[in-house]
């Protein structure tokens, strides 16, 4: 059972013999992305979870550990940001507004257009 | 009844012997029990709604340190009852109103849960993280001191050529890495029933600033996990740019919700 010398042997879980507690990140990744997926009763939103999982895997002592070695995605990334989803809000919103600007004048070129000339 | 409870379920298994879970804490700190319908048996603890309610759970998912000490109760409790007997892990927070509807849960997946269970038994998962050994990173800058700086087009063309062949030396030195790694989880494919790739670690996680290349996961017949710990031993010596990592054995979380089950369930 002895790993070679590159090798840094840890364990999963103590079954087996091994002595060192799991690593928490591969706990997680483990419970939340996998095992089998079945819904209880209680509903969890799996898009939470899935989205905690994200978090989880940039970072999990503390956000702040990532924004100051300048690792900060998520405060653009619309599913981990309320502030990235009001701009996406604002944005929509916008896009709509040119949309019905564009409509607007493209009637207007089209009556203009069968104005001068009798087709489309 | 004194407040709203649920049935939090960790595994299911065929069956496990009287007593062996009486020492395990579980998630809500309380007894770990069974519920036992169509030969089947799945390992659960009555938990209070208002920590494990859909609300609370909501809330208390995003809580790092009732994350983590949750994610530990929930492994611990499926580690050991893989010791006892094959298990399928359910992922956390997988909450039922009461024995009733998880009985219900059981039969009606009877089958499936038994062809799981064929497939998970007398085998364990490990797994294997693979990263650059950090003195590959140092060996793709070549040393720039003391060569000549000159040739044409004076100073600034010669530094943009070092420049050029330190970046592409870099990423030479990157792409053998890859390539190492590929041949490590080729070798390692080859001793495994299957196999299933976790997307790498940032290195915030794992604590080192060494790029992960690889993070595997391997479902191995339980005769073979000593073949497999030597295998990555000597992998670990025939790639020096390497630096491997072994965990395990795990329950086979991995595997256990695979697709085949997915697409029937």
């Amino acid at each position: 059972m002895q790993p070679g010398s590159g090798a840094a042997q840890t364990y999963g879980s103590r079954y087996g013999g091994g002595h060192e507690p799991a690593n928490l990140g591969d706990i997680l990744e483990r419970v939340l992305d996998k095992g089998l997926v079945i819904a209880g009763d209680i509903q969890v939103n799996l898009l939470d979870i899935e989205l905690l999982t994200i978090k989880l895997r940039l970072v999990i002592a503390s956000l702040e550990t990532a924004r100051e070695v300048g690792i900060n995605w998520w405060e653009n990334d619309p599913w981990l940001s309320a502030d990235s989803q009001r701009r996406e809000v604002r944005e929509r919103r916008a896009d709509s507004e040119l949309e019905d600007e564009n409509y607007r004048l493209r009637q207007r070129v089209r009556a203009l257009e069968s104005g001068g000339r009798d087709r489309d | 009844m004194t407040e709203p409870r649920g049935l939090w379920v960790y595994a299911v298994t065929e069956q496990i012997p009287a007593g062996s879970l009486d020492q395990v804490a579980g998630v809500g700190g309380g007894q770990v029990r069974t519920v036992v319908a169509d030969g089947l048996t799945a390992i659960a603890e009555d938990v209070p709604l208002e920590e494990f309610g859909e609300a609370a759970l909501r809330r208390n998912l995003e809580d790092l340190a009732w994350l983590e000490e949750t994610a530990r109760a929930h492994h611990r409790v499926i580690d050991a009852v893989v010791r006892q007997s094959p298990v399928v892990p359910m992922r956390l927070a997988t909450v039922y109103s009461g024995d009733a509807s998880v009985a219900a849960m059981l039969a009606g997946r009877a089958d499936d849960f038994r062809a799981a269970l064929g497939r998970m038994s007398r085998r364990q998962e490990w797994g294997v993280k693979v990263y650059a050994a950090e003195r590959a990173e140092a060996n793709a800058a070549p040393a720039h001191g003391g060569t000549e700086d000159t040739g044409s087009g004076g100073k600034g063309a010669a530094y943009l050529r070092r420049r050029r062949d330190q970046l592409s030396a870099q990423q030479d030195a990157r792409r053998e890495l890859t390539v190492s790694a590929e041949l490590v989880h080729g070798a390692l494919s080859q001793l495994a029933v299957d196999s299933a790739l976790h997307p790498p670690q940032a290195p915030q996680l794992t604590g080192t600033s060494a790029p992960m290349l690889l993070n595997a996961a391997y479902l191995l017949d339980e005769q073979r996990s000593e073949d497999f710990t030597a295998a990555v031993g000597a992998l670990a010596k025939s790639h020096p740019a390497l630096r491997l990592e072994l965990t395990g054995p795990w329950p086979p979380y991995s595997f256990a919700g695979v697709e085949q089950e997915e697409e029937a369930w």
